[in-house]
C-alpha cells in the first residue's frame, strides 16, 4: 500500500500536478461561470476565490517542493529532472513529440517566478476585482494563463513550448478584452493576438528549420528516436545546425520579438494595458512577456552558434530599451508609462542575451518580475483609489492618503531605476557590465543612457502621483483611500522581494556570492564567464558606482521637477515642441503601421482581390462569361426557329437536294 | 411508245408539284392535298416498276402506302380541325407556336 | 448469423442504411414532422453506431479492408466493389459523425417540406459514404453524381436569398468537372484492359502523355470540389445560401471529396503527371491560402466569411498532399477531418444565430457576448479551433502539413505560414465585431441563449476538437500505413525523374503493397 502511494506521489507526479492544478482551477471556474451566465445567476465569490487562488498556491507549493527535492540531490549531480512522456503527441515514423516536462535550473527559476508572483497576483485580484461581475470568469482565465505559462517554461521540447506560447497569447487576448463591452479593449486584445501571431509564424518556421536540418542528416535513430524538437536532442546535435544557425535563431527571435514586445512588434503591449491591472502585472510585465527571453535562454546553445544572430538580438534589445524609454518620459497614462518601461526593460534583457550574459538576463527577468509586478499592482491600487482614473496629471500628493502604496511604489521605482542595493541595480548593472566588458561600447552607451531615462521617467511618475499638490477636486480627494489589506499585503511582500530579490545574485565584485549565476551554470555552461573578470573587479565596481550616481541624479531631478517645479517641463516641451510631440505620439509608429500595412491590406483585399479579382474577373467574366457565351450562341441559333413550318420544310428540301447531289453525282 | 421512262418523269413532275405546293401554299388543306399528290406520285413509281420488273412487290407496297395515307389523312385532318378550333385560321404562316 | 453477415458487409450496411431509412421516411405521412425527424435521427445515429462497431473491426493495413466484391454488370466488367483504407474510413467516420448532428440541428429550422428534406439528407449520406467506399470507377462515378442531386435541391429549395442561382452555380461547376472525369474514366477503362477496378488501374502503366491528360481531367473535377483558387466562386454562394444543414454537409464533407479524389485517384494513379503539375498546384494552393484569407477578412456576411476561410483551409490540405511527405499527407488528411469539425461547427453556430435574428450581416450584431454568453463562449472556442490554437484539432493538422511541406517544398511552406497569421486576423476581427463592444441594435438585447438541443448539437463537436487536439495519435495511427503507401505510389513520378543510380536504390524501397493485387496479372494480359 505504502509502495503504491509512493509510486503515485513520485517526483514525476508532483511535477505534473504543478501544471495540472491551474488547469483544474480554470476548468472548474470556467464551467461555473458559463453555467451561471447561461441561467443569469451569480456565482459565489468566496468559492471562486477559494478555487481560483487555492490551485495556484498549491502549484507554487509543489514547485517549491520540487525545487527543494532537486537541490537536495547529492553534490556533483545536476539538479535536473525530466518527467518523461506523459503521452506521445504526434506519431509519425519521422516525427515524435513526447509530452514531457523538464525541470532544470532555468525552468525551476522560471517556475518559481511564475507560480510565486502568479499566486500573489491572484491574491491581489481578490480585492481588485471584488466588485466585478465577471469575477469567476476572470479567475478562470487567470488560472488558464498560469497553466499555459507553466507549460511554456517547463516544456521539454519546442512543440510543447509552442503550445504554452500560443496558449498564453490566448489568455492575454481574453484578459485584455476582459471588459469586452468597450470596443477599444476588445480591439486591443485582438491586436495583441494578431501581432503575436506574426511572431509565432516566424517561430514556427524556426522550429521547422531545426527539424528539417536535423532530419536531413542521417543521424542514428536509436539515439534521437526522431524527437527532433526535444531540447536535449537539439543540444546534443547542435553541431549539425551550424550551417543554418543564423536563420534559425533569427526566425525564433522574431517569435521572441512578438511575445516579448520588441521592435518592430512591440506595438501591442501598450494597448494591452486595456486589461485589468493585475493582468497587466502578471501577464504583461512579470511573466508572459518574458517568454521570449526564456526561450532564447533555453536555446542558448543555438544562439552561441550564430554571432550574427546574437548581434541582432543585442542591437534590437538596446534600441528597444532606449526607444521605449524615451516614449515613457512623455506618457500621461500611468499604465502606459509602465508598459513602455516594461518594453524598455525587456530590451535590456535581450541586450544581455545578445552579449552572451544569459544568466544576467534571467537574473534581470526575475528582479523585473518582482518590481514590475509591484509597480503595476501599486498603479492598480492608485487607479482603484482614484475610481478608474489613469491620468497621472490628475493625481498628486497621494502619499498622505495611501502610504503603503506610496512607499512600496517608491521602492519599486528605486529598484527599476537601479539604485543600490535594491534588486534592479544588481541585475541591470550585470547586464551593462557584461555589455561593456564584451567590447560592445556602443551598446553599453545606449544602455547607460537608457538607464538614466528609466530613473527619470519612473521618478517623474512617483513625483506626479504621490508628491506635490493634489490635482483633483476635493470631493474626489475625500474618496481616495488606501487599498484593503488583501491588496496592500501583496504590495508589501513584493516590495520586500524587490529590495532583497537581487541579493541572490550579487556579483563577486561587490562581495556577493553570485548564487543565481552559479546555479544557472548548469544550463548556460561557463561560456559567459570572462577570464579577466576573476582577475580584477575594479572596472566593474567603477561602472557600478557610476551608474548608481547616474540613476540617482536623474531620479532626484525628476522627483524634484515633477513634484515642485511643474512649469519647467512645460517650458521644455514648448521649446522642443517637435521632439515633445514626437515622443508624446510614440513616434507615430501605430499610425505608420496603420498607414503602411493595415489600410493597404484592407484596401487590396476589399477593392482589388474581392471586388475585382473575385467578383469581376473570376465570377463575372470567367464564370458568368461562359454562361453569357452559351446564351449568345443560343440567340444566334434561335433565329432559325421562326415557327413557320413551311420554312422548315424548305430547309429540309434543300437539305435533301444537297444530299442527293452529294451522293448521286 | 410509252416507256418506263415516261412514267417516271411523270411521277417526278407530280412529286415536284407536290413539294412545291407544300412549300409555297398557305392553306393547310391545299398543303395536305399536295402531300397526297406526293404520295400518289410515289405510288405511280411503285406501280410502273412493278409492271416493268414483272413483280408484285411494288403493288403490295402501293397498298401499304395507301393504307398509311388513309391513316395519315385521318390524323392530319384531325389535327387541322383541332388547330382550327383553337385558332380560326387555315393559313400555316399564322401558326407560329414553334418559334424559338 | 446476422452478426456474421454484418461483419462481412460493414461497408454495404454503412452505405445503404441511410437510404433505407430515407425510403421509410418516404412511406410516412406528410404531416408527421416529428416522427420524420425522429426516424431520420434514428437512422443516422444507427449508422454512426454501426460505424463505431466497424471501427473495432478495422484493421490497419496497407491494402484495403472490408472489401466486398460482387460482379454487377459482367458484360462491361463492372463490379460492386467496396473497400476502405485508413483515410477513407476516417472520412466515412466523419460523415456519419456529422450527419446526426446535422439532422438534430435542423430540428426547428426546417419547417417546410420536412419529409423531402430528410429524405434528401439521407440519400446524400448514402452518396457520400458510397463515394468514399467505392473502389470501382463506375460505382464511384454513380455515387459521385448521386451526391450532387440532393445537394442541388437542398440549396435550391431550403436555401435563402439567391438560392436558385447558387444551386445552379453549384451544379454546373461540379458537372463541368465530372463530365471530363467521366471521359477520363472511360479512357482509362479501355487502357486498363476494360476494367473499372481501382487496383488494376494502379498497376496499369499509363504513358506520360496519357497521364498528362487523364490527370488534368481528374484534377479539374476534384479541383472544383476542393476548391482550388480560381475555381472557387461557387463555394461562397452555395455555402451562404444553403440551409444550415446543407452548409455543414457541404463544408464538412463534400469539399473533402475533392481532396479525397486527389488522394485516392489523381495522384497515385498518375504520379508522373502529378509530379509535373505539382509546382502549379502548390502555387495555387498557397495563393488560395492567402487569397482566401484576405477576401474572408473583408466579408460583411458571417457565413460568406467562413465560406472563404474554407478556401484557405483547403489550401493547407492541398499543400500537405502535394508535399508528398508522409507527415504532410497525414496532416492533410487530419486537416480534412478538422475542417469538417471546425467549419461545420461554425456553420451550425451561424445557423443558430440566424434562426434567432434572420440576418447574417456582421453589422447587425455587436456586443452580443453580453446577451448570449454561452453561445459566445462556444463560438469563440470554435473560432480558436479554426485558427489553429495549439491543443485544439486544427493545430495538429496545420503543424503536420507545414512541417511536412517545409521539408520537401520549403518555399511554399514558408509562404503558407502567412496564412496562419491571416487566419487569426479575419476570424478574430469577425468575433470582435459580432460579440464584443456595446450593443448597437435593440433586437440583440432580447436574444435568448442556447437551449439544450443546441448544446447537444455542439457538445460532440467540442469534445472531438479537444480530443484530436490533445491526443491525435489514434487517428494518425489509423492512417499511417495508408498515407505511407500513398506517398510511395505518388512518388513514383518523382523517382522516375531522378538519375538512374538514385532510382535503383530508391525503387527497391518501394514496397509493392497495392501493386501486388491478385488481379494484376490477369489484368495486364487482357
Amino acid at each position: 500500500m505504502l509502495d503504491f502511494i509512493y509510486k503515485i506521489i513520485s517526483p514525476q507526479t508532483v511535477a505534473w500536478l504543478i501544471v495540472a492544478f491551474p488547469l483544474a482551477g480554470a476548468t472548474i471556474n470556467g464551467m461555473r461561470s458559463l453555467v451561471a451566465s447561461r441561467f443569469g445567476k451569480e456565482t459565489s465569490h468566496s468559492l471562486t476565490s477559494f478555487i481560483g487562488c487555492g490551485f495556484p498556491i498549491l502549484s507554487f507549493v509543489f514547485t517549491l517542493v520540487t525545487f527543494l527535492l532537486l537541490i537536495g540531490f547529492p553534490a556533483g549531480q545536476e539538479p535536473t529532472m525530466i518527467t518523461g512522456p506523459l503521452f506521445q503527441w504526434v506519431l509519425d515514423k519521422t516525427l515524435v513529440v513526447d509530452i514531457g516536462l523538464k525541470f532544470d535550473q532555468l525552468s525551476l527559476v522560471m517556475g518559481l517566478i511564475v507560480t510565486g508572483v502568479g499566486s500573489l497576483i491572484h491574491l491581489y485580484s481578490m480585492g481588485y476585482m471584488g466588485h466585478d461581475e465577471g469575477y469567476t470568469r476572470y479567475f478562470s482565465y487567470l488560472n488558464l494563463f498560469l497553466f499555459f505559462m507553466l507549460l511554456l517554461v517547463l516544456a521539454d521540447n519546442l512543440v510543447l513550448l509552442f503550445v504554452g506560447w500560443e496558449g498564453v497569447g490566448l489568455c492575454s487576448y481574453l484578459l485584455i478584452g476582459f471588459w469586452f463591452e468597450d470596443p477599444e479593449k476588445a480591439a486591443a486584445g485582438k491586436k495583441a493576438f494578431v501581432v503575436n501571431r506574426i511572431g509565432d509564424a516566424g517561430f514556427l518556421l524556426g522550429i521547422f528549420l531545426i527539424y528539417t536540418t536535423l532530419a536531413a542528416n542521417n543521424l542514428p535513430i536509436s539515439e534521437h528516436g526522431f524527437k527532433f524538437f526535444n531540447f536535449e536532442v537539439i543540444q546534443h546535435y547542435r553541431a549539425y545546425l551550424l550551417p543554418y544557425a543564423t536563420p534559425i535563431c533569427l526566425l525564433l527571435f522574431l517569435g521572441a520579438c512578438g511575445k516579448s514586445a520588441q521592435i518592430p512588434l512591440y506595438v501591442w503591449l501598450p494597448d494591452a494595458m486595456a486589461g485589468p491591472t493585475p493582468v497587466s502585472a502578471l501577464i504583461h510585465a512579470a511573466t508572459m512577456v518574458t517568454a521570449g527571453i526564456y526561450m532564447i535562454a533555453r536555446l542558448n546553445f543555438l544562439y552561441v552558434l550564430s554571432p550574427t544572430a546574437m548581434t541582432v538580438v543585442a542591437w534590437v534589445g538596446a534600441l528597444t530599451a532606449i526607444f521605449a524609454a524615451t516614449i515613457a518620459v512623455t506618457q500621461n497614462d500611468i499604465k502606459k508609462v509602465l508598459a513602455y518601461s516594461t518594453i524598455s526593460q525587456l530590451g535590456y534583457m535581450f541586450l544581455g542575451l545578445g552579449v552572451g550574459a544569459f544568466s544576467a538576463s534571467i537574473f534581470h527577468l526575475m528582479t523585473h518580475a518582482f518590481f514590475k509586478a509591484l509597480l503595476f499592482l501599486g498603479a492598480g491600487s492608485v487607479i482603484h483609489a482614484m475610481s478608474g482614473d489613469n491620468d497621472i496629471r490628475n493625481y498628486g500628493g497621494l502619499k498622505e492618503k495611501m502610504p503603503i502604496t506610496c512607499w512600496t511604489f517608491v521602492m519599486g521605482a528605486a529598484a527599476i531605476a537601479g539604485i543600490a542595493p535594491l534588486s534592479g541595480f544588481f541585475s541591470k548593472d550585470e547586464i551593462l557590465w557584461h555589455t561593456f566588458h564584451s567590447g560592445h561600447t556602443g551598446l553599453w552607451l545606449i544602455g547607460f543612457i537608457g538607464a538614466g531615462l528609466t530613473a527619470f521617467y519612473m521618478f517623474r511618475l512617483v513625483g506626479l502621483t504621490f508628491f506635490g499638490e493634489p490635482q483633483m477636486s476635493s470631493t474626489k480627494w475625500m474618496k481616495v483611500h488606501e487599498s484593503p489589506p488583501s491588496m496592500s499585503s501583496v504590495l508589501l511582500i513584493l516590495g520586500f522581494l524587490s529590495v532583497v530579490g537581487g541579493w541572490i545574485g550579487i556579483p563577486e565584485a561587490f562581495g556577493g556570492g553570485n548564487h543565481l549565476h552559479h546555479w544557472l551554470e548548469g544550463v548556460f555552461g561557463k561560456v559567459v564567464v570572462h577570464e579577466e573578470m576573476e582577475v580584477s573587479h575594479a572596472p566593474e565596481i567603477i561602472l557600478g558606482v557610476v551608474s548608481v550616481l547616474w540613476a540617482l541624479h536623474f531620479a532626484i531631478l525628476a522627483s524634484v521637477i515633477y513634484a515642485q517645479r511643474k512649469e519647467w517641463p512645460e517650458k521644455i516641451a514648448g521649446r522642443f515642441h517637435f521632439v515633445y510631440e514626437l515622443l508624446l505620439n510614440k513616434y507615430w509608429i501605430d499610425e505608420l503601421y496603420d498607414f503602411v500595412i493595415v489600410r493597404p491590406l484592407l484596401f487590396i483585399s476589399r477593392n482589388i482581390l474581392w471586388g475585382v479579382v473575385d467578383e469581376k474577373w473570376i465570377d463575372k467574366y470567367a464564370v458568368m462569361g461562359t454562361g453569357q457565351m452559351v446564351l449568345f450562341w443560343n440567340r444566334c441559333v434561335t433565329r432559325l426557329q421562326t415557327g413557320i413550318v413551311q420554312q422548315y420544310l424548305f430547309f429540309f428540301v434543300i437539305g435533301v437536294i444537297l444530299m442527293v447531289w452529294r451522293y448521286a453525282f | 411508245m410509252i416507256t418506263l421512262h415516261h412514267y417516271l418523269v411523270l411521277a417526278v413532275i407530280l412529286f415536284c408539284i407536290g413539294v412545291f405546293g407544300v412549300i409555297v401554299r398557305r392553306n393547310m388543306l391545299v398543303i395536305f392535298m399536295s402531300i397526297e399528290l406526293m404520295l400518289s406520285s410515289v405510288n405511280l413509281v411503285f406501280l410502273s416498276f412493278s409492271r416493268f420488273l414483272g413483280s408484285t412487290d411494288g403493288q403490295i407496297w402501293v397498298f401499304m402506302v395507301l393504307t398509311v395515307a388513309a391513316a395519315e389523312a385521318a390524323v392530319g385532318l384531325g389535327i387541322i380541325v383541332a388547330l382550327f378550333r383553337n385558332k380560326p385560321t387555315l393559313y400555316v404562316d399564322e401558326v407560329k407556336e414553334l418559334k424559338g | 448469423m446476422l452478426i456474421n453477415w454484418i461483419h462481412d458487409h460493414f461497408l454495404t450496411l454503412l452505405t445503404f442504411l441511410p437510404a433505407l431509412g430515407g425510403l421509410f421516411i418516404l412511406a410516412l405521412p406528410k404531416g408527421e414532422h416529428n416522427s420524420i425527424r425522429a426516424l431520420a435521427l434514428g437512422t443516422t445515429v444507427a449508422t454512426f453506431v454501426v460505424n463505431i462497431w466497424a471501427l473495432f473491426h478495422f484493421k490497419i493495413l496497407t491494402d484495403f479492408t472490408f472489401q466486398e466484391v460482387i460482379p454487377w454488370i459482367p458484360a462491361f466488367h463492372i463490379d460492386y466493389r467496396l473497400g476502405v483504407d485508413g483515410v477513407s474510413f476516417l472520412l466515412i467516420l466523419l460523415t456519419n459523425f456529422l450527419m446526426p448532428i446535422v439532422i438534430l440541428s435542423s430540428w426547428r429550422e426546417i419547417e417546410t417540406k420536412v419529409k423531402e428534406y430528410h429524405f434528401l439528407m439521407l440519400l446524400l449520406q448514402t452518396g457520400m459514404v458510397g463515394t468514399f467506399a467505392a473502389l470501382d470507377f463506375f460505382l464511384f462515378y454513380i455515387f459521385w453524381e448521386i451526391m450532387l442531386i440532393p445537394m442541388y435541391f437542398l440549396i435550391g429549395v431550403w436555401g435563402s436569398g439567391r438560392k436558385i442561382m447558387a444551386a445552379f452555380k453549384f451544379i454546373l461547376y461540379t458537372m463541368a468537372g465530372s463530365v471530363l472525369m467521366l471521359i477520363a474514366i472511360l479512357y482509362g477503362y479501355f487502357k486498363a484492359g476494360q476494367s473499372f477496378n481501382y487496383t488494376q488501374w494502379l498497376a496499369t502503366p499509363f504513358t506520360a502523355d496519357e497521364q498528362f491528360w487523364l490527370f488534368l481531367a481528374f484534377a479539374l473535377a476534384f479541383a472544383i470540389k476542393v476548391p482550388i483558387f480560381p475555381l472557387h466562386t461557387w463555394l461562397p454562394d452555395a455555402h451562404t445560401e444553403a440551409p444550415t444543414g446543407g452548409s455543414v454537409v457541404l463544408a464538412g464533407i463534400l469539399l473533402k471529396m475533392g481532396t479525397y479524389g486527389f488522394y485516392r485517384f489523381a495522384m497515385p494513379l498518375f504520379p508522373e503527371a502529378s509530379a509535373h503539375f505539382s509546382p502549379y498546384i502548390l502555387t495555387l494552393a498557397v495563393v488560395g491560402i492567402i487569397y482566401g484569407s484576405l477576401v474572408a477578412m473583408v466579408q460583411k456576411d458571417i457565413k460568406r466569411l467562413v465560406a472563404y476561410s474554407s478556401v484557405a483551409h483547403l489550401g493547407f490540405v492541398m499543400l500537405g498532399l502535394f508535399a508528398l511527405d508522409q507527415k504532410g499527407v497525414e496532416g492533410a488528411v487530419l486537416q480534412m477531418i478538422n475542417h469538417g469539425l471546425s467549419t461545420g461547427a461554425l456553420f451550425l453556430l451561424i445557423g443558430m444565430i440566424y434562426f434567432r435574428r434572420h440576418t447574417r450581416q456582421i453589422d447587425a450584431y455587436g456586443g452580443i457576448a453580453k446577451t448570449v454568453p454561452l453561445y459566445s463562449a462556444i463560438f469563440l472556442f470554435v473560432t480558436l479551433s479554426s485558427i489553429g490554437l495549439p491543443g485544439l484539432n486544427n493545430f495538429v493538422g496545420e503543424f503536420l502539413v507545414l512541417v511536412g511541406a517545409f521539408q520537401t517544398k520549403t518555399a511554399f511552406a514558408s509562404v503558407a505560414v502567412v496564412g496562419v497569421v491571416l487566419g487569426a486576423i479575419y476570424m478574430l476581427w469577425m468575433v470582435e465585431r459580432v460579440f464584443f463592444g456595446g450593443i448597437k441594435h435593440e433586437e440583440n438585447k432580447k436574444l435568448h441563449d442556447l437551449g439544450l438541443r443546441e448544446v447537444l448539437v455542439m457538445l460532440p463537436l467540442i469534445v472531438a476538437m479537444v480530443g484530436i487536439g490533445v491526443y491525435p495519435k489514434p487517428l494518425l495511427k489509423m492512417m499511417s500505413l495508408s498515407t505511407e503507401n500513398f506517398v510511395k505510389l505518388s512518388n513514383r513520378g518523382v523517382i522516375a525523374r531522378t538519375p538512374s543510380v538514385a532510382r535503383r536504390t530508391k525503387q527497391s524501397s518501394v514496397e509493392p503493397g497495392l501493386l501486388r493485387s491478385p488481379r494484376l496479372r490477369s489484368g495486364s494480359s487482357q
